[in-house]
């Protein structure tokens, strides 16, 4: 609509490395006046880099950086706020102990001629601008006591109506409801017509094209497309953004694959109805002997706090377990252990101990087994020895400190504790995130021998490869609620993108 | 006593790495334990009266109660945690233990008098419950550790004034007595019974399963728990066993001191927080053990008796143990810096 005039903001071959890594390469980006852009790719495609040297928080990267067209540089996200961009992370970033009103005001609040804070003035405005969303909370609440839904809209509110000329929203509607998303597009459309330029990133590819004009695609660092949303379909950005018959590698991920018909072996773990505030509505599966189960959807569909609510580190509001047919609630992670289930989480730091041998990160898991008041460390050196050559652990020294393995290395670990008593059940989240090819492979081939051993396995991943390489039947799971099954059927990259 | 296994801890494994790296990874235990020497070999050579049988025997019976306090400190700080009502918990054992055993008439407390044996139970149980209201508050409530055992203090510190009311009482029983103040073939009780205990607590860190959970929740709360220990069992353990080595020292100090009054254990809190981290003992949790705590109670042992020694005004003694401690405190956070460098 917009694109007569010169742009606003015009970006020329900008290039950013972390560490060696290319983040983004030659990448060409122009934003004008009163325009919502759209922008969308995989995790790690670059799209959040970009925003982030263009709110200021990268200021080191090479390529031109045009604002009003005139050459600029921003040296922190101060000088990017006093140019009139206003940014909203993905991560909340909101200071929960103080007020909603102090919060819409964080850095300005308005103050009388001594400098005093004027609290009345402060939480009428801060009322009206919020009013104004649709949002109606008492303005001296502490914010960290509302849900997060809530606290996301107010830190969308915060920027949106701080005056801001470039607005840049990264995955704002994720922890959002139908009936809020459509207030922040209202409100998004309201500030297009006064002129503000909107740059909108987000995995939901109908959200983007419901509000956008202009949808930009990124796949590994580069820039893939662009294009006005009313031409475009979601399944034509979808194998934009994954590159069908692109690179040989990705070619086996697009390719169909065929699903297990439904399994009759026996339900090791049933669960009922899981409710846990605005992140799980009323979510059901059963999980079977010999079946890996793979639940897929976006960060924040509420995956994180499913696998914590499996292996009892969270209680859920509503909802009931069942293991081998008996119900169960969770008090602790040792009850939950003791049930038979296990949890490798997404982050090794959270599993292991950095400063410890080998030895001991795989035994603690099953110290009370091998020991009742004294411990064994002969045995539990020769049973973390056994896993060790199973798993193909490197260097195969049980008495190394954990922190000198690699990655890959160290997540053979995590699984390894796991291994000598197996679970009935076993919760995998992210498996094989950030891992090299060959670490994977091996990874996804210890996952099928379990299978095989009648273990039942759960895996959760925001990647749709992990998933689609280890899953006997699919779950997706969308904003808390479980929104298709795939099961006996084939499936592919871009059909479980499309019911995400 | 189980001083020569002072510069090693139960954590400590042999690895494939240069002399350098092993002394960056060793920080925490080679610093307190040159500390020792140098402390030593300096007030030696400064005063004759220093390095003899009979001062060692000095320095040994001052560092007693501290010593059997600071095992169960050692505990707490080991899961990164810290116990800030240790000495009130001493104190308010000792006054328990003399308030059931029956007073001189001229002692003007309301009393309630029973056999030894009763009154020591009944004085372990008192120490012992107000350790489980620590651990609760420490796990069910949630209070910070350092705000709660703060209010448990005061708590402690006003059941005792309640007791006592500003009296002060001198019969405790006979084997508190023996224990305290007497001694077996030139050997005071009070020193076996610190290392007895101080060895114990040894033991159970280094040879047992809820040794080993002590130093995992210290070393990593969350991968614990991930790995389905019930931390907050292990943390209410620590919390209550800090309390009954405290209510001992207590009672044993009593006896030590030859009576039972308020604010009599006040520099305790201090000394045995001192020796725990002074000894190396991560303030971090996970690093250290029984060991370190044992070197530290040494150098300030050896420091608090050397001063005395040479000439030196006792009112900058107080300023010069300040200094001291806050340099152990430097070496422990700077020796955590280097192990995770280390480490990586």
């Amino acid at each position: 609509m917009s694109q007569g005039r010169s742009p606003i903001l015009e970006l020329n071959q900008i290039t950013k490395a972390f560490g060696g890594v290319e983040a983004l390469r030659g990448v060409d980006f122009a934003l004008h006046a009163g325009e919502i852009h759209g922008l969308v790719g995989e995790n790690g495609a670059g799209k959040s880099t970009l925003m982030k040297i263009i709110a200021g928080v990268h200021p080191e990267f090479s390529g031109r950086f045009m604002l009003d067209g005139k050459e600029t540089r921003f040296r922190s996200t101060r000088d990017a706020h006093a140019a009139g961009i206003g940014m909203v992370h993905q991560e909340l970033s909101v200071a929960p102990d103080l007020t909603v009103a102090e919060n819409v005001f964080l850095g300005n609040q308005p103050t009388n001629r001594l400098g005093l804070v004027q609290w009345r003035r402060m939480a009428r405005e801060a009322r009206e601008q919020l009013s104004r969303f649709g949002i109606d909370v008492d303005p001296m609440t502490r914010l960290g006591d509302l849900p997060i839904g809530l606290q996301q809209l107010i830190e969308i509110a915060r920027v949106l109506f701080s005056g801001a000329r470039i607005i840049i929203l990264d995955e704002p509607t994720s922890a959002l409801s139908p009936p809020e998303v459509e207030r922040l597009f209202a409100t998004l459309r309201k500030l297009r017509e006064e002129g503000t330029s909107i740059v909108f990133i987000s995995h939901f590819i109908e959200d983007i094209l419901r509000v956008s004009d202009t949808v930009t695609v990124f796949r590994n660092g580069r820039k893939v497309a662009e294009t006005a949303a009313a031409d475009t379909t979601k399944i034509a950005l979808i194998e934009a953004m994954i590159g069908r018959g692109g690179e040989a590698l990705e070619h086996s991920y697009t390719e169909d694959r065929m699903l297990q018909p439904s399994s009759d072996a026996s339900v090791v773990l049933k669960a009922d109805q899981l409710s846990l505030g605005r992140n799980l509505q009323d979510v059901s599966f059963e999980a079977r002997a010999g079946e890996v189960l793979g639940i897929y959807g976006f960060m924040g569909c509420g995956q994180l706090e499913l696998s914590r609510i499996l292996f009892g580190k969270l209680k859920p509001d509503g909802g009931t377990l069942a293991v081998d047919g008996s119900a169960k609630r969770f008090r602790s992670t040792a009850d939950a252990r003791r049930a038979g289930v296990a949890l490798v989480p997404e982050s090794r730091r959270a599993m292991l101990f950095h400063q410890e041998p080998v030895y001991k990160n795989i035994s603690i898991s099953i110290l009370d087994r091998i020991s009742t008041l004294l411990l064994k460390p002969a045995r539990e050196r020769e049973i973390a020895m056994r896993q060790v050559e199973q798993l193909q652990i490197r260097p195969p020294v049980v008495g190394l400190d954990l922190g000198m393995l690699s990655g890959g290395n160290q997540q053979k670990v995590a699984l390894a504790k796991w291994l000598t008593y197996p679970p009935r059940l076993l919760v995998l989240c992210e498996p094989t995130r950030g891992m090299d090819v060959g670490a994977k492979n091996d990874v996804i081939n210890i996952v099928r021998d379990l299978r095989a051993k009648g273990l039942a396995i759960i895996v959760l991943s925001t990647e749709p490869e992990t998933v689609l390489s280890l899953a006997d039947r699919i779950l997706v799971l969308k904003r808390g609620a479980v929104v298709r099954e795939f099961v006996g059927e084939a499936v592919s990259k871009d059909r479980l993108l499309e019911a995400a | 006593m189980a001083s020569s296994d002072g510069a090693t801890t139960p954590v400590d494994h042999k690895r494939p790495r240069g002399l350098g790296s092993f002394v960056r990874s060793q920080m925490r235990n080679i610093a307190p334990f040159l500390t020792l020497i140098f402390l030593s070999a300096f007030f030696a050579i400064s005063s004759p009266s220093f390095a003899t049988l009979d001062n060692l025997g000095n320095i040994l019976t001052q560092v007693s109660v501290t010593g059997v306090i600071a095992v169960g400190l050692t505990f707490v700080i080991l899961c990164a945690e810290i116990d800030l009502s240790i000495a009130s918990i001493a104190n308010v054992t000792g006054i328990a233990v003399a308030f059931f055993t029956l007073q001189d008439s001229y002692v003007n407390i309301a009393n309630l008098p029973m056999p030894g044996w009763a009154a020591i139970l009944m004085a372990l149980a008192l120490c012992a419950l107000l350790g489980l209201v620590n651990a609760l508050g420490l796990t069910m409530i949630g209070i910070p550790s350092f705000i709660m055992t703060l209010a448990m203090m005061q708590i402690a510190a006003g059941v005792s004034a309640l007791l006592v009311r500003g009296q002060i009482a001198y019969k405790i029983p006979p084997l508190i007595t023996t224990l305290g103040s007497g001694s077996i073939g030139g050997i005071p009780w009070i020193v076996i019974v610190a290392a007895v205990m101080l060895l114990g607590g040894h033991l159970v860190l280094t040879y047992t399963r809820f040794g080993r959970y002590v130093y995992m929740v210290g070393g990593n709360r969350e991968a614990a728990e991930f790995s389905g220990l019930n931390v907050k069992l292990i943390l209410g353990s620590v919390m209550v066993i800090s309390a009954v080595c405290s209510g001992i020292g207590g009672m044993l100090g009593v006896a030590h001191f030859g009576s039972a009054q308020q604010n009599e254990f006040d520099t305790y809190l201090l000394d045995s927080i001192a020796a725990v981290v002074v000894g190396g003992t991560s303030l971090f949790g996970g690093r250290g053990g029984i060991g370190n705590t044992i070197v530290g109670l040494f150098v300030l042992g050896v420091l608090n008796n050397g001063l005395d020694h040479v000439n030196i005004d006792s009112f900058l003694k107080i300023l010069i143990r300040g200094v001291i401690l806050l340099a152990a405190l430097i070496i422990n956070v700077y020796a955590q810096r280097l192990r995770e460098r280390t480490a990586d």
